[in-house]
């Protein structure tokens, strides 16, 4: 593979790839006489690296997407400062390929034509301006396409000799996932009834199509037939309710009391008289009424009185009067989590993102990185009809009154994790991360003899989570197919490289071998078992000291594992062969 | 020797007539009275067994963590018959600059005040007393037209004052001379060189264990992280001021660090602390100032926009109005070269009788000061303890910040140390930021003037500020500073303006502090 590689480039030895990655970014630029990159920047203290750790040379573009958001451009903090420099910009940027080649080879120490090829495999630079094109129009003119594209793919044609034709990809969305996908080398994108081997489906498509689609062996689609089992709020509580009886009889009481994360919710109508029993044995707290098959915070309020909710039961029946082609909705009802843990006054919920791959047996992955979405306005119980001070989500804040884009209203877990931990030291939060992985797992387990498995399918779900006063998570609930629009610089990059991850662990390239526990942010969460932080097998034995491999809102040092992952895999490959 | 003696005797005087009205003071005294009922106190060996019941009890170091935070904050004296000015400010020039600097300042405030037409301050109506009683919690979600206002200067103002700082007594002439600074701030100060910074900082050096170094994921924590939180513990529980203080200068263990810094700082929430919080908040429902406004612009323009802090807005709010209300803050000007503007009841100008500090603290905020506040949100969140730490770690360090001074940790100061800095260790780029016009300090000194809080990621801020308040000083900010530009230096070479130099400089939020000082002061050939 190497030899191919390096007789197919150019005679030159070494400098042969740095005149590759050269000759890829100046035919994706439209003028070809561009200046050559200069040198890499030196780090300041090369002895030093490996004991300090020394922040990455400054302005580095990731070796995967390099992208700016567009608002911002350069400076991250607006007061005060020039927004933009549109000059020294592309110099900078051009130089710090070079620097990503150049660190890459040094810490190695192979031969670089090798390295920067393996690179090359799962990721490429892009100039922020064609980015911007990019996400603004997503329409790059055919021609534009190919120039990006081409030079990849018979880059990759030549250098890997048994990889098979371009995966043809498909997908509906216009966000980051576009993005991901088109710049993703040796994938091609599929429109209108081209076949495909990647088909990233909405739900809708899913509901009229999965049921008659035949799909060949190697072909993936992004959700499973009947993902709703986990994400419409009925049927995930009454599958958690059964698990919950089933795990009472199998395991005791102690063991059903794991699942005990989601606030008491009945389905409405049909729970309506357990419901109004509920109601009368607790007066005076607060409960929440969502419809289960919508989304984004919409139709939801919160009541105190019965007589709300028989208002509403009127109203709703009257328009149904009306148009009597829609049927009732159903809707459920929630009790209220009235001690919500507020930060600044603030209420929020977190987002996390679990990928599951299938479903028998169990193997989920769970996301490193994941945000706090917080409310705009104070948290009060007094406020009942602001439904802004209660949702978090971020679409209902969207249309706050004083909602202001730029204004942040997310953080990264990180720093939430961060923020806990000085406030209630490591122990207690290490303890809620625990509960928290279990949600994850309890919730999974709970559908998962129900959802049809299916090899095909894998599916990316963002959990809703809320924490209490008492630092105890709750389920809010399972989102299918979590908001992938980027809504600042941050969040793009958290959902560009939570995509491009999800690639690597979905494998369309077949590279991995399927024993990986970590595969860029993703850590193997389940594997028909419990997965253990350790290398080696699971011991199951003496439950005292296993450490499950979840990491989350941990150190998100993808870049490097994934560069050490396929390094790795192509020599054990190289070496069997 | 003799001369020590006497500056010893100096200062136990002066320490002990400080503590003399403190709170303190009477609570040792009610203790002592208290212990003479206890059998183990004999009235033969009185005032030996009433010492050991202080060390018992824990009083003793009470006192001692007391006195040693008036010696970290007290400059030491100087000559007995110096006047009390020169507690503030040695020389004569400085004295003079700060002086017309507060002219300008209260220049611009008067006249914002007259052409708005808003009073300096008034007292609220009752309705308004208790709308603002209720959203005291929400005071972010107020939406105040505060267009009209502007901040009364920002770093770059002030920036422009020191540069235009001159000793008298050192004449160089208009003409360029070898005496001339290369810097943009011209006169001679004495500042530390590497040498004497490692001699200082001995304790960031490459063989000693470091917080925001050691703990990386890739360092077990067997190593040093473990050991370090356990010995952290340790001083905890003996709440000795000194010890943490020591301690913290290998950083903090972020579940430690509020406890610490509290420690450090002296800060204990009593009830009485709490009910002198809730008096200020009291003071703040009842008069309506117009710093207030100034502060609600400047927390908008700042904190509300940042990444980080804008969850803690309110908080902001609830400490920066009590504190332009607390005039115990009115103490620090002893040795502070600034001094407190005063204003005069409406029609008794001049008049010293009718004479009033205003704002109460003396303080006028600009630009940027409520990201002084943000950091320490992350650590406390009860406002009255949240207050107490601000007011402390203002009176001790930030002041120095935006006033004209000779001191080490003064900005003055520490601009000439990032000068001299970079001129000494990375001349070729001074000289290269220089030609093109890009004097660096132009570009550090927001960074320094707001001690780095809003450019760093908050963990890196911390780190920073646990060294701040390890070594008593704010001299590693122009350390940083300058490691900031050697660490870019490469990049910097290549920019061709001051607004590309700006660009190199304009995200902070990426770099590790502690690799930065350690490379820069102990791993730079010299």
């Amino acid at each position: 593979m190497r030899s191919g590689h390096s007789c197919s480039v150019g005679p030159g030895p070494a400098p042969a790839a740095w005149r590759g990655t050269g000759g890829l970014e100046s035919a994706a630029l439209p003028s070809p006489a561009q200046p050559p990159p200069p040198p890499p920047p030196a780090d300041p203290q090369p002895g030093r690296e490996m004991v300090v750790e020394p922040p990455p040379p400054p302005l580095q573009a990731p070796p995967t997407l390099s992208v700016m958001w567009p608002p911002r451009l350069w400076s991250r903090r607006g007061a005060g400062q020039s927004p933009s420099v549109p000059g020294p910009r592309p110099a900078g940027q051009r130089q710090l390929v070079g620097a990503a080649w150049g660190r890459h080879s040094g810490e190695t120490g192979r031969g670089r034509t090798f390295i920067a090829k393996d690179s090359l495999l799962f990721g490429v630079c892009l100039e922020p301006n064609k980015w911007n094109q990019n996400y603004k129009g997503h329409g790059l003119s055919k021609g534009k396409e190919r120039k990006i594209i081409g030079p990849e793919q018979t880059f990759i044609a030549l250098s890997c000799r048994e990889q098979r034709a371009p995966i043809r990809f498909k997908t509906t969305q216009l966000n980051t996932l576009m993005d991901v996908l088109r710049h993703r080398p040796g994938w091609v994108e599929v429109k209108d009834e081209g076949e495909w081997d990647f088909y990233w489906c909405d739900l809708s498509w899913l509901r009229e199509n999965s049921d008659h689609t035949y799909m060949d062996e190697h072909v993936r689609i992004s959700h499973f037939r009947n993902h709703y089992e986990l994400t419409r709020k009925n049927y995930m509580v009454k599958n958690l309710k059964r698990f919950r009886k089933q795990l009472e009889r199998e395991a005791g009481k102690l063991e059903a009391a794991k699942c005990d994360f989601f606030p008491k919710t009945f389905e409405l109508p049909s729970e309506y008289h357990l419901f109004v029993e509920e109601f009368r044995k607790n007066p005076g707290i607060t409960w929440i009424m969502k419809p289960v098959a919508r989304s984004q915070g919409k139709g939801i309020f919160l009541f105190r009185r019965l007589k709300d909710i028989m208002d509403w039961r009127k109203d709703t029946r009257n328009s149904d009067d009306q148009k009597d082609d829609i049927t009732v909705e159903n809707y459920v009802a929630q009790r209220y989590i009235e001690n919500p843990y507020l930060i600044g006054g603030r209420k929020f919920d977190l987002r996390v993102y679990v990928l599951v791959m299938s479903y028998i047996p169990l193997r989920a992955w769970l996301y490193r990185d994941g945000f706090a979405r917080f409310s705009n306005t104070r948290f009060t119980l007094n406020s009942i009809d602001d439904q802004y001070v209660h949702l978090t989500n971020v679409a209902v804040q969207k249309t706050s009154p004083d909602y202001h884009p730029k204004k942040g209203s997310k953080w990264m877990l990180q720093r939430f994790r961060q923020y806990l931990a000085s406030k209630h030291g490591p122990q207690a939060v290490e303890t809620l991360f625990r509960d928290m992985d279990n949600i994850f797992i309890k919730s999974l387990q709970s559908v998962q003899k129900v959802i049809i498995s299916d090899k095909h399918c894998f599916e990316l779900y963002g959990y809703d989570i809320l924490i209490d006063q008492d630092l105890k998570p709750w389920l809010l609930e399972v989102n299918a197919s979590p908001s992938l629009t980027a809504s600042s610089q941050e969040d793009y990059e958290l959902k560009t490289c939570l995509l491009e991850d999800t690639l690597h662990v979905v494998d369309m390239e077949a590279r991995l071998t399927g024993r990986e526990k970590r595969v860029g942010g993703f850590d193997l969460m389940w594997n028909d078992g419990p997965v253990s932080r350790e290398d080696g097998p699971p011991d199951l034995s003496g439950m005292g000291n296993f450490v499950t491999n979840t990491h989350l809102g941990c150190v998100n040092d993808r870049k490097k594992q994934l560069r050490q992952l396929f390094c790795s895999l192509q020599v054990q490959k190289k070496a069997s062969s | 020797m003799l001369q020590e003696e006497s500056d010893l005797s100096l200062i136990i005087a002066q320490i002990v007539q400080k503590l003399k009205g403190s709170n303190l003071y009477s609570q040792l005294e009610r203790q002592a009275w208290a212990s003479l009922q206890r059998p183990e106190i004999k009235l033969e060996s009185l005032k030996e067994d009433i010492k050991e019941f202080f060390k018992i009890s824990g009083w003793e170091k009470k006192l001692q963590n007391a006195v040693y935070s008036e010696l970290s904050v007290f400059p030491l004296p100087s000559h007995p018959a110096a006047p009390p000015e020169h507690l503030k400010e040695p020389l004569v020039y400085m004295r003079k600059a700060q002086g017309s600097w507060e002219k300008r300042i209260l220049k611009s405030l008067n006249s914002m005040c007259t052409e708005l037409s808003i009073p300096l301050a008034r007292k609220r109506p009752v309705g308004e007393q208790k709308e603002l009683l209720n959203k005291w919690n929400e005071m972010g979600t107020d939406e105040p037209d505060l267009s009209l206002f502007r901040p009364v200067y920002a770093p770059k103002d002030f920036l422009e004052v020191l540069i235009n700082l001159r000793n008298p007594n050192y004449e160089n002439g208009d003409s360029l001379s070898f005496r001339t600074h290369l810097g943009l701030i011209q006169i001679p100060l004495k500042v530390k060189d590497i040498p004497e910074l490692k001699e200082c900082f001995v304790e960031l050096g490459l063989n000693t264990g470091q917080l925001g170094i050691d703990d990386s994921t890739q360092v077990p924590p067997e190593l040093f992280e473990n050991e370090h939180v356990r010995i952290g513990q340790k001083v905890l529980a003996e709440q000795d001021s000194a010890a943490a203080q020591q301690y913290i200068r290998q950083g903090s263990p972020t579940a430690l660090r509020a406890e610490l810094w509290a420690l450090i700082l002296n800060i204990s929430s009593e009830p009485e602390d709490v009910l002198y919080y809730e008096q200020l908040k009291t003071n703040v429902i009842q008069h309506d100032l117009l710093v207030d406004s100034l502060i609600y612009k400047d927390v908008k323009l700042t904190a509300s926009n940042d990444d980080y802090y804008f969850v803690f807005e309110d908080y902001l709010y609830q400490v920066l109005l009590c504190f332009s209300r607390d005039t115990s803050v009115l103490s620090h000007f002893a040795y502070n070269s600034a001094s407190p503007p005063k204003s005069y009841i409406r029609g008794k100008l001049g008049l010293e009788e009718y004479a009033v500090f205003y704002p109460p603290n003396g303080v006028i905020p600009f630009h940027g000061f409520s990201m002084y506040v943000a950091p320490l949100c992350f650590l406390y969140h009860e406002p009255s303890k949240l207050y107490q730490i601000f007011r402390e770690m203002y009176v001790r360090f930030f002041f120095r910040l935006h006033s004209i001074s000779s001191h080490p940790s003064g900005i003055v100061s520490l601009c000439l140390l990032f000068e001299t800095l970079l001129q000494t260790y990375l001349p070729q780029l001074f000289y290269h930021l220089r030609e093109i016009g890009a004097q660096p300090l132009r570009i550090s000194f927001k960074w320094m003037v707001r001690a780095f809080s809003g450019y760093l990621a908050t963990d890196q801020l911390l780190l920073l500020w646990d060294r701040i308040l390890g070594y008593n000083s704010l001299e590693i900010l122009a350390v940083l500073a300058a490691a900031v530009f050697a660490f870019r230096a490469v990049n910097l070479m290549e920019v061709t303006s001051l607004a590309a130099a700006e660009a190199v400089l304009a995200d902070l939020s990426t770099l590790k502090v502690m690799p930065l000082l350690q490379i820069f002061l102990f791993a730079t050939v010299t």
